[in-house]
Protein backbone atom coordinates (compact mmCIF):
# COMPACT_ATOMS: atom_id res chain seq x y z
CA UNK A 1 0.00 0.00 0.00
CA UNK A 2 1.31 3.40 -0.98
CA UNK A 3 0.22 6.33 1.16
CA UNK A 4 0.98 9.96 0.40
CA UNK A 5 0.47 12.55 3.10
CA UNK A 6 0.22 16.21 2.10
CA UNK A 7 1.59 18.45 4.82
CA UNK A 8 2.04 22.20 5.23
CA UNK A 9 4.36 24.41 7.21
CA UNK A 10 2.38 27.10 9.00
CA UNK A 11 3.09 29.90 11.46
CA UNK A 12 1.87 28.91 14.90
CA UNK A 13 -1.06 31.30 14.89
CA UNK A 14 -1.74 30.77 18.58
CA UNK A 15 1.58 32.53 19.21
CA UNK A 16 0.78 35.58 17.11
CA UNK A 17 0.20 38.77 19.02
CA UNK A 18 -1.31 42.08 17.99
CA UNK A 19 0.41 45.31 18.89
CA UNK A 20 -2.29 46.96 21.02
CA UNK A 21 -1.12 50.49 20.09
CA UNK A 22 -1.04 50.11 16.32
CA UNK A 23 -3.35 47.14 15.81
CA UNK A 24 -0.76 45.52 13.57
CA UNK A 25 0.43 41.95 13.51
CA UNK A 26 3.66 41.15 15.31
CA UNK A 27 5.07 38.40 13.12
CA UNK A 28 8.58 38.42 14.50
CA UNK A 29 9.60 35.36 16.40
CA UNK A 30 6.46 33.41 15.54
CA UNK A 31 7.55 29.79 15.27
CA UNK A 32 6.73 27.72 12.19
CA UNK A 33 5.26 24.26 12.76
CA UNK A 34 3.82 21.31 10.91
CA UNK A 35 0.10 22.02 10.58
CA UNK A 36 -1.66 20.11 13.41
CA UNK A 37 -4.34 18.41 11.29
CA UNK A 38 -1.62 17.30 8.82
CA UNK A 39 0.39 15.84 11.67
CA UNK A 40 -2.70 13.89 12.70
CA UNK A 41 -2.93 12.60 9.13
CA UNK A 42 0.73 11.61 9.20
CA UNK A 43 0.16 9.60 12.37
CA UNK A 44 -2.69 7.66 10.71
CA UNK A 45 -0.35 6.89 7.80
CA UNK A 46 2.41 5.69 10.12
CA UNK A 47 -0.03 3.44 11.96
CA UNK A 48 -0.89 1.82 8.62
CA UNK A 49 2.83 1.45 7.98
CA UNK A 50 3.29 -0.26 11.36
CA UNK A 51 0.39 -2.61 10.78
CA UNK A 52 0.43 -3.29 7.04
CA UNK A 53 3.94 -2.27 6.07
CA UNK A 54 2.58 0.60 3.97
CA UNK A 55 5.06 2.83 2.17
CA UNK A 56 4.59 6.43 3.32
CA UNK A 57 5.59 9.50 1.31
CA UNK A 58 5.16 13.07 2.52
CA UNK A 59 4.92 16.01 0.18
CA UNK A 60 4.77 19.69 0.92
CA UNK A 61 4.47 22.71 -1.31
CA UNK A 62 6.06 25.83 0.05
CA UNK A 63 9.20 27.84 0.57
CA UNK A 64 12.58 26.08 0.82
CA UNK A 65 12.49 26.36 4.64
CA UNK A 66 9.51 23.97 4.63
CA UNK A 67 12.24 21.33 4.54
CA UNK A 68 12.07 21.50 8.36
CA UNK A 69 8.69 19.75 8.52
CA UNK A 70 9.85 17.11 6.02
CA UNK A 71 12.82 16.35 8.31
CA UNK A 72 10.38 16.08 11.20
CA UNK A 73 8.24 13.66 9.18
CA UNK A 74 11.30 11.59 8.30
CA UNK A 75 12.25 11.46 11.97
CA UNK A 76 8.74 10.24 12.77
CA UNK A 77 9.30 7.39 10.34
CA UNK A 78 8.17 8.19 6.78
CA UNK A 79 9.98 6.57 3.86
CA UNK A 80 10.17 9.39 1.36
CA UNK A 81 9.93 13.19 1.45
CA UNK A 82 9.29 15.60 -1.41
CA UNK A 83 9.56 19.37 -1.35
CA UNK A 84 7.66 21.07 -4.15
CA UNK A 85 9.07 24.55 -4.37
CA UNK A 86 9.21 27.04 -7.20
CA UNK A 87 8.57 30.76 -7.63
CA UNK A 88 6.10 29.86 -10.34
CA UNK A 89 3.93 28.16 -7.71
CA UNK A 90 3.87 31.21 -5.41
CA UNK A 91 0.84 33.40 -4.76
CA UNK A 92 -1.48 30.42 -5.23
CA UNK A 93 -4.97 30.30 -3.77
CA UNK A 94 -6.52 26.96 -2.79
CA UNK A 95 -7.50 25.99 -6.34
CA UNK A 96 -4.03 26.64 -7.78
CA UNK A 97 -2.45 24.90 -4.78
CA UNK A 98 -4.64 21.85 -5.26
CA UNK A 99 -3.87 21.79 -8.99
CA UNK A 100 -0.13 21.92 -8.25
CA UNK A 101 -0.28 19.17 -5.64
CA UNK A 102 -2.57 17.03 -7.80
CA UNK A 103 0.00 17.38 -10.60
CA UNK A 104 2.73 16.10 -8.31
CA UNK A 105 0.54 13.27 -7.03
CA UNK A 106 -0.25 12.10 -10.57
CA UNK A 107 3.43 11.32 -11.08
CA UNK A 108 3.48 9.12 -7.94
CA UNK A 109 1.91 5.77 -7.11
CA UNK A 110 -0.76 6.06 -4.46
CA UNK A 111 -3.54 4.03 -2.93
CA UNK A 112 -4.44 6.47 -0.19
CA UNK A 113 -3.89 10.22 -0.03
CA UNK A 114 -4.15 11.85 3.37
CA UNK A 115 -4.40 15.58 4.07
CA UNK A 116 -5.25 17.52 7.18
CA UNK A 117 -8.78 18.84 7.36
CA UNK A 118 -7.52 22.42 7.33
CA UNK A 119 -4.43 24.53 7.98
CA UNK A 120 -4.40 26.89 10.93
CA UNK A 121 -3.13 29.85 8.90
CA UNK A 122 -6.03 29.81 6.44
CA UNK A 123 -8.66 27.51 7.98
CA UNK A 124 -10.22 26.95 4.55
CA UNK A 125 -10.48 23.11 4.52
CA UNK A 126 -10.47 23.27 0.71
CA UNK A 127 -7.25 21.79 -0.64
CA UNK A 128 -7.97 18.15 0.31
CA UNK A 129 -11.37 17.89 -1.42
CA UNK A 130 -10.07 19.88 -4.40
CA UNK A 131 -7.14 17.47 -4.86
CA UNK A 132 -9.59 14.54 -4.78
CA UNK A 133 -11.69 16.23 -7.46
CA UNK A 134 -8.70 16.88 -9.73
CA UNK A 135 -7.62 13.25 -9.40
CA UNK A 136 -11.20 12.00 -9.79
CA UNK A 137 -11.08 9.90 -6.64
CA UNK A 138 -13.62 9.76 -3.80
CA UNK A 139 -13.05 11.63 -0.55
CA UNK A 140 -14.17 11.50 3.04
CA UNK A 141 -13.41 14.61 5.11
CA UNK A 142 -13.36 15.17 8.88
CA UNK A 143 -11.99 11.68 9.56
CA UNK A 144 -11.78 10.74 13.23
CA UNK A 145 -11.23 7.00 12.94
CA UNK A 146 -9.92 4.68 10.24
CA UNK A 147 -9.98 0.90 9.69
CA UNK A 148 -8.30 -0.82 6.76
CA UNK A 149 -9.04 -4.41 5.73
CA UNK A 150 -5.47 -4.95 4.55
CA UNK A 151 -6.56 -5.16 0.94
CA UNK A 152 -8.58 -2.38 -0.64
CA UNK A 153 -11.35 -1.20 1.65
CA UNK A 154 -11.32 1.60 4.19
CA UNK A 155 -14.01 2.03 6.83
CA UNK A 156 -14.03 5.56 8.14
CA UNK A 157 -15.72 7.35 10.97
CA UNK A 158 -16.44 10.92 9.97
CA UNK A 159 -17.26 13.62 12.52
CA UNK A 160 -20.50 15.52 11.95
CA UNK A 161 -22.27 18.23 13.90
CA UNK A 162 -24.79 15.74 15.27
CA UNK A 163 -22.47 12.82 15.95
CA UNK A 164 -20.72 10.74 13.33
CA UNK A 165 -21.13 8.73 10.15
CA UNK A 166 -19.50 5.46 9.19
CA UNK A 167 -18.51 5.38 5.52
CA UNK A 168 -16.77 2.85 3.36
CA UNK A 169 -14.72 3.26 0.19
CA UNK A 170 -12.05 1.46 -1.77
CA UNK A 171 -8.64 2.75 -2.68
CA UNK A 172 -7.57 4.88 -4.47
CA UNK A 173 -9.17 7.58 -2.35
CA UNK A 174 -8.49 10.61 -0.20
CA UNK A 175 -9.27 11.40 3.43
CA UNK A 176 -8.92 14.63 5.42
CA UNK A 177 -8.04 14.16 9.06
CA UNK A 178 -8.80 15.99 12.31
CA UNK A 179 -5.87 16.68 14.66
CA UNK A 180 -8.07 15.81 17.62
CA UNK A 181 -8.59 12.27 16.30
CA UNK A 182 -5.14 10.98 17.16
CA UNK A 183 -2.03 11.73 19.18
CA UNK A 184 0.98 12.02 16.85
CA UNK A 185 4.08 10.08 17.89
CA UNK A 186 7.25 11.85 18.91
CA UNK A 187 10.36 11.82 16.79
CA UNK A 188 12.71 9.21 18.20
CA UNK A 189 16.48 9.72 18.54
CA UNK A 190 17.34 7.13 15.93
CA UNK A 191 14.80 8.72 13.63
CA UNK A 192 16.24 12.19 14.10
CA UNK A 193 19.74 11.04 13.22
CA UNK A 194 18.46 9.05 10.26
CA UNK A 195 16.32 11.99 9.12
CA UNK A 196 19.41 14.06 8.46
CA UNK A 197 20.98 11.32 6.42
CA UNK A 198 17.97 10.81 4.21
CA UNK A 199 17.62 12.79 1.07
CA UNK A 200 14.77 15.21 0.54
CA UNK A 201 13.71 15.35 -3.09
CA UNK A 202 13.29 18.91 -4.30
CA UNK A 203 10.87 19.32 -7.18
CA UNK A 204 10.24 22.39 -9.30
CA UNK A 205 7.19 23.32 -11.34
CA UNK A 206 8.70 21.61 -14.42
CA UNK A 207 8.34 18.26 -12.67
CA UNK A 208 4.56 18.31 -12.21
CA UNK A 209 3.30 18.77 -15.74
CA UNK A 210 0.51 21.23 -15.00
CA UNK A 211 -0.13 24.10 -17.44
CA UNK A 212 1.13 27.46 -16.19
CA UNK A 213 -2.35 28.97 -16.31
CA UNK A 214 -3.42 26.52 -13.59
CA UNK A 215 -0.69 27.23 -11.06
CA UNK A 216 0.56 30.14 -8.99
CA UNK A 217 -1.08 33.52 -9.21
CA UNK A 218 -2.30 32.96 -12.77
CA UNK A 219 -4.14 29.80 -11.73
CA UNK A 220 -5.86 31.46 -8.77
CA UNK A 221 -9.47 32.60 -9.30
CA UNK A 222 -9.38 34.52 -6.03
CA UNK A 223 -7.11 37.38 -5.08
CA UNK A 224 -6.66 39.45 -1.97
CA UNK A 225 -7.92 42.99 -2.58
CA UNK A 226 -6.74 44.18 0.80
CA UNK A 227 -5.64 42.92 4.18
CA UNK A 228 -6.11 44.96 7.31
CA UNK A 229 -5.96 44.58 11.06
CA UNK A 230 -9.21 43.82 12.73
CA UNK A 231 -11.00 46.95 13.80
CA UNK A 232 -10.73 47.06 17.53
CA UNK A 233 -13.78 48.42 19.23
CA UNK A 234 -12.96 51.01 21.87
CA UNK A 235 -12.58 49.28 25.19
CA UNK A 236 -15.16 49.99 27.84
CA UNK A 237 -14.30 51.09 31.34
CA UNK A 238 -12.09 49.01 33.56
CA UNK A 239 -13.11 48.70 37.17
CA UNK A 240 -10.90 47.79 40.08
CA UNK A 241 -12.39 47.62 43.55
CA UNK A 242 -14.13 45.35 46.01
CA UNK A 243 -16.34 42.49 44.89
CA UNK A 244 -19.41 44.26 46.32
CA UNK A 245 -18.72 47.43 44.35
CA UNK A 246 -18.09 45.40 41.22
CA UNK A 247 -21.41 43.60 41.59
CA UNK A 248 -23.26 46.88 42.09
CA UNK A 249 -21.70 48.24 38.93
CA UNK A 250 -22.61 45.14 36.91
CA UNK A 251 -26.19 45.19 38.17
CA UNK A 252 -26.63 48.85 37.26
CA UNK A 253 -25.28 48.17 33.74
CA UNK A 254 -27.54 45.14 33.29
CA UNK A 255 -30.50 47.34 34.22
CA UNK A 256 -29.39 50.00 31.73
CA UNK A 257 -29.25 47.32 29.05
CA UNK A 258 -32.71 46.01 30.06
CA UNK A 259 -31.24 42.58 30.66
CA UNK A 260 -32.66 42.48 34.19
CA UNK B 1 -15.70 32.37 -19.42
CA UNK B 2 -18.14 35.16 -20.32
CA UNK B 3 -18.97 36.40 -16.87
CA UNK B 4 -21.74 38.71 -18.06
CA UNK B 5 -23.93 35.64 -18.62
CA UNK B 6 -23.88 34.87 -14.91
CA UNK B 7 -26.55 36.36 -12.69
CA UNK B 8 -28.49 36.00 -9.45
CA UNK B 9 -27.47 35.16 -5.94
CA UNK B 10 -27.82 31.47 -5.11
CA UNK B 11 -27.96 29.92 -1.66
CA UNK B 12 -27.34 26.24 -0.96
CA UNK B 13 -30.21 25.53 1.44
CA UNK B 14 -28.62 22.85 3.59
CA UNK B 15 -30.98 20.34 5.14
CA UNK B 16 -30.14 17.46 7.43
CA UNK B 17 -32.70 14.77 8.01
CA UNK B 18 -35.29 16.92 6.24
CA UNK B 19 -34.68 19.92 8.50
CA UNK B 20 -33.45 23.06 6.76
CA UNK B 21 -30.53 24.37 8.80
CA UNK B 22 -30.58 27.74 10.50
CA UNK B 23 -27.55 28.85 8.50
CA UNK B 24 -29.57 28.57 5.26
CA UNK B 25 -32.05 31.16 6.53
CA UNK B 26 -29.22 33.41 7.66
CA UNK B 27 -27.62 33.17 4.21
CA UNK B 28 -30.93 34.02 2.55
CA UNK B 29 -31.09 37.19 4.64
CA UNK B 30 -27.66 38.22 3.35
CA UNK B 31 -28.42 37.04 -0.20
CA UNK B 32 -31.51 39.27 -0.23
CA UNK B 33 -29.38 42.29 0.60
CA UNK B 34 -26.75 41.42 -2.05
CA UNK B 35 -29.34 40.70 -4.74
CA UNK B 36 -31.17 43.96 -4.07
CA UNK B 37 -27.89 45.86 -4.41
CA UNK B 38 -27.18 44.10 -7.73
CA UNK B 39 -30.77 44.22 -8.92
CA UNK B 40 -30.74 40.43 -9.22
CA UNK B 41 -32.84 37.59 -7.80
CA UNK B 42 -32.30 35.30 -4.84
CA UNK B 43 -32.45 31.60 -5.72
CA UNK B 44 -32.36 28.86 -3.07
CA UNK B 45 -31.18 25.38 -4.06
CA UNK B 46 -32.82 22.64 -2.02
CA UNK B 47 -31.43 19.12 -2.47
CA UNK B 48 -32.88 16.06 -0.75
CA UNK B 49 -35.64 13.49 -0.72
CA UNK B 50 -39.26 14.46 0.01
CA UNK B 51 -38.28 18.00 0.91
CA UNK B 52 -40.39 20.08 -1.46
CA UNK B 53 -42.67 21.14 1.39
CA UNK B 54 -39.74 23.08 2.88
CA UNK B 55 -39.51 25.41 -0.13
CA UNK B 56 -42.10 27.87 1.15
CA UNK B 57 -40.03 28.58 4.27
CA UNK B 58 -37.13 29.53 2.03
CA UNK B 59 -39.28 31.98 0.09
CA UNK B 60 -40.40 33.58 3.32
CA UNK B 61 -36.78 33.86 4.38
CA UNK B 62 -35.87 35.85 1.26
CA UNK B 63 -35.79 33.61 -1.84
CA UNK B 64 -37.53 34.69 -5.06
CA UNK B 65 -37.22 31.20 -6.41
CA UNK B 66 -36.48 27.76 -5.00
CA UNK B 67 -34.95 25.04 -7.15
CA UNK B 68 -35.83 21.64 -5.71
CA UNK B 69 -34.01 18.47 -6.68
CA UNK B 70 -35.86 15.54 -5.15
CA UNK B 71 -34.03 12.26 -5.56
CA UNK B 72 -33.20 9.09 -3.61
CA UNK B 73 -29.52 9.76 -4.24
CA UNK B 74 -29.84 12.96 -2.21
CA UNK B 75 -31.59 11.53 0.85
CA UNK B 76 -28.51 11.79 3.04
CA UNK B 77 -25.68 14.20 2.35
CA UNK B 78 -22.92 12.45 0.41
CA UNK B 79 -20.12 14.30 -1.36
CA UNK B 80 -20.55 12.94 -4.88
CA UNK B 81 -24.32 13.09 -5.54
CA UNK B 82 -24.55 16.56 -4.00
CA UNK B 83 -21.55 17.72 -6.04
CA UNK B 84 -23.13 16.38 -9.21
CA UNK B 85 -26.47 18.05 -8.52
CA UNK B 86 -25.03 21.42 -7.54
CA UNK B 87 -22.47 21.45 -10.39
CA UNK B 88 -25.15 20.70 -12.98
CA UNK B 89 -27.32 23.49 -11.63
CA UNK B 90 -24.35 25.87 -11.81
CA UNK B 91 -23.50 24.85 -15.36
CA UNK B 92 -27.07 25.19 -16.58
CA UNK B 93 -28.27 28.23 -14.64
CA UNK B 94 -25.03 30.23 -14.31
CA UNK B 95 -25.28 31.92 -10.91
CA UNK B 96 -23.33 35.11 -10.25
CA UNK B 97 -22.84 34.32 -6.57
CA UNK B 98 -23.25 31.08 -4.58
CA UNK B 99 -23.34 31.03 -0.79
CA UNK B 100 -23.00 27.93 1.40
CA UNK B 101 -22.92 27.43 5.16
CA UNK B 102 -19.45 26.73 6.55
CA UNK B 103 -20.70 23.54 8.16
CA UNK B 104 -19.22 20.05 7.91
CA UNK B 105 -21.36 19.61 4.81
CA UNK B 106 -20.69 23.01 3.24
CA UNK B 107 -16.96 22.69 3.82
CA UNK B 108 -16.96 19.27 2.12
CA UNK B 109 -19.24 20.19 -0.78
CA UNK B 110 -17.99 23.72 -1.50
CA UNK B 111 -14.39 22.87 -2.44
CA UNK B 112 -15.39 19.80 -4.44
CA UNK B 113 -17.88 21.87 -6.46
CA UNK B 114 -15.48 24.79 -6.92
CA UNK B 115 -12.87 22.42 -8.36
CA UNK B 116 -15.42 20.75 -10.62
CA UNK B 117 -16.71 24.00 -12.12
CA UNK B 118 -13.30 25.75 -11.84
CA UNK B 119 -14.00 28.80 -9.76
CA UNK B 120 -12.82 30.42 -6.54
CA UNK B 121 -14.22 29.73 -3.09
CA UNK B 122 -13.71 31.99 -0.10
CA UNK B 123 -14.12 30.24 3.22
CA UNK B 124 -15.67 31.43 6.46
CA UNK B 125 -16.57 34.95 5.35
CA UNK B 126 -17.62 37.33 8.10
CA UNK B 127 -18.68 40.16 5.80
CA UNK B 128 -20.16 40.07 2.29
CA UNK B 129 -20.97 43.24 0.41
CA UNK B 130 -21.30 44.77 -3.02
CA UNK B 131 -18.68 47.41 -3.78
CA UNK B 132 -19.07 50.71 -5.62
CA UNK B 133 -18.52 49.12 -9.01
CA UNK B 134 -20.77 46.16 -8.37
CA UNK B 135 -17.91 43.89 -7.34
CA UNK B 136 -18.53 41.19 -4.73
CA UNK B 137 -16.32 41.80 -1.69
CA UNK B 138 -15.76 38.79 0.55
CA UNK B 139 -14.07 39.55 3.86
CA UNK B 140 -12.72 36.84 6.09
CA UNK B 141 -10.33 36.41 8.98
CA UNK B 142 -6.84 35.35 7.95
CA UNK B 143 -3.78 34.24 9.83
CA UNK B 144 -5.77 32.53 12.59
CA UNK B 145 -8.08 35.51 12.98
CA UNK B 146 -5.24 37.97 13.48
CA UNK B 147 -5.89 39.83 10.25
CA UNK B 148 -8.86 40.46 7.99
CA UNK B 149 -8.61 40.01 4.23
CA UNK B 150 -11.03 41.14 1.54
CA UNK B 151 -11.10 38.65 -1.33
CA UNK B 152 -12.26 39.10 -4.91
CA UNK B 153 -13.07 36.49 -7.53
CA UNK B 154 -12.72 38.64 -10.63
CA UNK B 155 -12.83 36.45 -13.71
CA UNK B 156 -14.56 33.26 -12.58
CA UNK B 157 -18.19 32.54 -11.82
CA UNK B 158 -19.99 31.76 -9.66
CA UNK B 159 -18.25 33.72 -6.94
CA UNK B 160 -18.49 31.17 -4.15
CA UNK B 161 -18.33 31.87 -0.42
CA UNK B 162 -19.01 29.97 2.77
CA UNK B 163 -20.24 31.62 5.98
CA UNK B 164 -20.26 30.09 9.43
CA UNK B 165 -23.57 29.64 11.24
CA UNK B 166 -24.46 32.59 13.45
CA UNK B 167 -22.55 35.20 11.45
CA UNK B 168 -25.31 36.57 9.22
CA UNK B 169 -28.85 37.39 10.33
CA UNK B 170 -32.10 36.17 8.89
CA UNK B 171 -34.70 38.65 7.68
CA UNK B 172 -37.11 39.79 10.33
CA UNK B 173 -40.58 40.27 8.92
CA UNK B 174 -41.03 37.90 6.01
CA UNK B 175 -44.60 36.61 6.22
CA UNK B 176 -45.84 38.41 3.10
CA UNK B 177 -43.14 37.28 0.69
CA UNK B 178 -44.06 35.43 -2.50
CA UNK B 179 -41.93 33.32 -4.80
CA UNK B 180 -41.74 30.46 -7.23
CA UNK B 181 -40.88 26.80 -6.68
CA UNK B 182 -39.34 24.86 -9.56
CA UNK B 183 -38.58 21.15 -9.59
CA UNK B 184 -35.34 20.36 -11.37
CA UNK B 185 -34.16 17.03 -12.75
CA UNK B 186 -30.52 16.09 -12.52
CA UNK B 187 -28.85 13.17 -14.27
CA UNK B 188 -26.66 11.22 -11.88
CA UNK B 189 -23.54 9.21 -12.64
CA UNK B 190 -24.26 6.30 -10.29
CA UNK B 191 -20.92 4.62 -10.83
CA UNK B 192 -19.13 7.57 -9.27
CA UNK B 193 -21.74 7.88 -6.55
CA UNK B 194 -21.39 4.23 -5.54
CA UNK B 195 -17.69 4.62 -4.79
CA UNK B 196 -18.58 5.67 -1.25
CA UNK B 197 -21.14 3.85 0.88
CA UNK B 198 -22.83 5.22 3.95
CA UNK B 199 -23.04 2.42 6.50
CA UNK B 200 -24.35 4.29 9.50
CA UNK B 201 -25.37 7.78 10.65
CA UNK B 202 -25.24 8.23 14.38
CA UNK B 203 -26.84 11.16 16.14
CA UNK B 204 -25.41 11.52 19.60
CA UNK B 205 -28.02 12.52 22.17
CA UNK B 206 -27.66 16.21 22.89
CA UNK B 207 -26.38 16.66 26.39
CA UNK B 208 -26.04 20.39 26.04
CA UNK B 209 -28.12 23.30 24.81
CA UNK B 210 -27.17 25.07 21.61
CA UNK B 211 -25.09 28.01 22.78
CA UNK B 212 -25.69 29.94 19.56
CA UNK B 213 -29.36 30.22 20.52
CA UNK B 214 -28.88 31.43 24.08
CA UNK B 215 -29.66 35.10 24.80
CA UNK B 216 -27.11 35.13 27.63
CA UNK B 217 -23.85 33.21 27.90
CA UNK B 218 -21.70 32.87 30.99
CA UNK B 219 -18.40 31.61 29.71
CA UNK B 220 -15.65 29.82 31.61
CA UNK B 221 -11.97 30.24 30.83
CA UNK B 222 -8.73 28.85 32.13
CA UNK B 223 -8.92 31.26 35.08
CA UNK B 224 -11.91 29.50 36.64
CA UNK B 225 -11.30 26.27 38.49
CA UNK B 226 -13.64 23.40 37.66
CA UNK B 227 -15.10 23.33 41.16
CA UNK B 228 -16.57 26.80 40.62
CA UNK B 229 -18.46 25.95 37.43
CA UNK B 230 -21.58 25.54 39.55
CA UNK B 231 -21.45 29.28 40.30
CA UNK B 232 -21.42 30.08 36.58
CA UNK B 233 -24.33 27.69 35.98
CA UNK B 234 -26.38 29.43 38.70
CA UNK B 235 -25.71 32.85 37.20
CA UNK B 236 -26.63 31.57 33.74
CA UNK B 237 -29.87 30.10 35.10
CA UNK B 238 -30.74 33.35 36.83
CA UNK B 239 -30.29 35.22 33.52
CA UNK B 240 -32.09 32.55 31.44
CA UNK B 241 -28.82 31.78 29.72
CA UNK B 242 -26.36 28.99 29.16
CA UNK B 243 -22.80 28.20 30.14
CA UNK B 244 -20.12 28.21 27.44
CA UNK B 245 -16.36 27.85 27.46
CA UNK B 246 -13.04 28.92 25.97
CA UNK B 247 -10.81 26.57 24.05
CA UNK B 248 -8.46 26.14 27.01
CA UNK B 249 -11.33 24.84 29.14
CA UNK B 250 -12.46 22.42 26.44
CA UNK B 251 -8.93 21.22 25.65
CA UNK B 252 -8.40 20.52 29.35
CA UNK B 253 -11.38 18.17 29.11
CA UNK B 254 -13.45 20.21 31.56
CA UNK B 255 -16.24 21.10 29.15
CA UNK B 256 -17.81 19.64 26.05
CA UNK B 257 -16.64 20.80 22.62
CA UNK B 258 -20.23 21.79 21.80
CA UNK B 259 -19.86 24.58 24.34
CA UNK B 260 -16.70 26.07 22.88
CA UNK B 261 -16.78 29.65 21.65
CA UNK B 262 -14.20 30.86 19.14
CA UNK B 263 -12.42 30.22 15.88
CA UNK B 264 -12.47 26.44 16.24
CA UNK B 265 -15.72 26.44 18.19
CA UNK B 266 -18.92 28.39 17.67
CA UNK B 267 -19.62 31.97 16.71
CA UNK B 268 -22.06 33.51 19.16
CA UNK B 269 -23.76 36.88 19.40
CA UNK B 270 -25.90 36.85 22.55
CA UNK B 271 -27.43 39.92 24.17
CA UNK B 272 -25.03 39.45 27.04
CA UNK B 273 -21.71 37.62 27.20
CA UNK B 274 -20.05 37.27 30.58
CA UNK B 275 -16.42 36.19 30.14
CA UNK B 276 -15.16 34.66 33.37
CA UNK B 277 -11.43 34.10 33.71
CA UNK B 278 -10.97 34.22 29.93
CA UNK B 279 -7.78 35.95 28.85
CA UNK B 280 -9.10 36.66 25.36
CA UNK B 281 -6.92 34.99 22.74
CA UNK B 282 -7.67 36.39 19.31
CA UNK B 283 -9.26 33.05 18.36
CA UNK B 284 -11.72 33.40 21.22
CA UNK B 285 -12.54 37.02 20.45
CA UNK B 286 -13.33 36.04 16.85
CA UNK B 287 -16.21 33.93 18.15
CA UNK B 288 -17.83 36.38 20.56
CA UNK B 289 -16.91 39.99 19.88
CA UNK B 290 -20.20 40.63 18.06
CA UNK B 291 -22.11 40.01 21.30
CA UNK B 292 -24.31 42.97 22.12
CA UNK B 293 -22.98 43.54 25.61
CA UNK B 294 -19.80 42.07 27.04
CA UNK B 295 -18.78 41.86 30.67
CA UNK B 296 -15.33 40.49 31.43
CA UNK B 297 -14.09 39.42 34.84
CA UNK B 298 -10.41 38.62 35.15
CA UNK B 299 -7.67 38.92 37.73
CA UNK B 300 -5.15 40.16 35.18
CA UNK B 301 -5.85 43.77 34.31
CA UNK B 302 -3.83 43.42 31.12
CA UNK B 303 -5.94 40.55 29.77
CA UNK B 304 -6.82 41.21 26.09
CA UNK B 305 -10.47 40.33 26.79
CA UNK B 306 -10.83 43.77 28.39
CA UNK B 307 -10.16 45.27 24.96
CA UNK B 308 -13.55 44.11 23.68
CA UNK B 309 -15.52 44.31 26.92
CA UNK B 310 -18.11 46.99 27.58
CA UNK B 311 -17.23 46.72 31.22
CA UNK B 312 -14.15 45.05 32.58
CA UNK B 313 -13.92 43.95 36.17
CA UNK B 314 -10.50 43.30 37.61
CA UNK B 315 -11.21 40.76 40.29
CA UNK B 316 -11.88 37.18 41.29
CA UNK B 317 -14.59 35.25 39.50
CA UNK B 318 -15.13 32.94 42.49
CA UNK B 319 -16.10 35.92 44.66
CA UNK B 320 -17.92 38.14 42.21
CA UNK B 321 -20.12 35.62 40.41
CA UNK B 322 -21.95 34.15 43.45
CA UNK B 323 -22.50 37.65 44.84
CA UNK B 324 -23.89 38.78 41.51
CA UNK B 325 -26.24 35.81 41.29
CA UNK B 326 -27.51 36.49 44.78
CA UNK B 327 -28.07 40.16 44.07
CA UNK B 328 -30.02 39.45 40.86
CA UNK B 329 -32.07 36.84 42.67
CA UNK B 330 -32.95 39.31 45.41
CA UNK B 331 -33.95 41.95 42.85
CA UNK B 332 -36.42 39.56 41.29
CA UNK B 333 -38.21 39.00 44.59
Amino acid sequence: MNIIVCIKQVPDTTEVKINPQTGTLMRDGVPCIMNPDDKGGLEFALQLKDKYNAHVTVITMGLPQAEAILREALAMGVDRAILLTDRKLGGADTLATSNSLAGALRTLDYDLIITGRQAIDGDTAQVGPQIAEHLDIPQVSYLEHLDFDGKKTLTIRKQTEEGYQVLQMDTPCLVTVLASAVKPRYMHMRGIVAAYKKEIEVWGADKINVPEEKIGKAGSPTSVAKAFPKSIKPAGSLFEGSAEEAVNLIVSKLKEQHII
Amino acid sequence: MDITQYKDVYVFAEQRGGVVQKVAFELLGKARELADALNEKVVAVLLGKDIENKAQNLIQAGADKVLVVDNDALKNYMTEPYTQALSQIINERKPDILLLGATTIGRDLGPRVSARVTTGLTADCTKLEIGENGEFLMTRPAFGGNLMATILCKDHRPQMATVRPGVMQRLEDTSARKGEVEKVEVSFNMEKINRVKLLESVVKPKTTKDITEAPVLVSAGRGVHKEYYGHLRELADELNGEVSASRATVDAGNMDHDLQVGQTGKTVRPQLYVACGISGAIQHLAGMEESEYIIAINKDKFAPIFGVADIGIVGEVEKIVPLLTEKIRNLKK
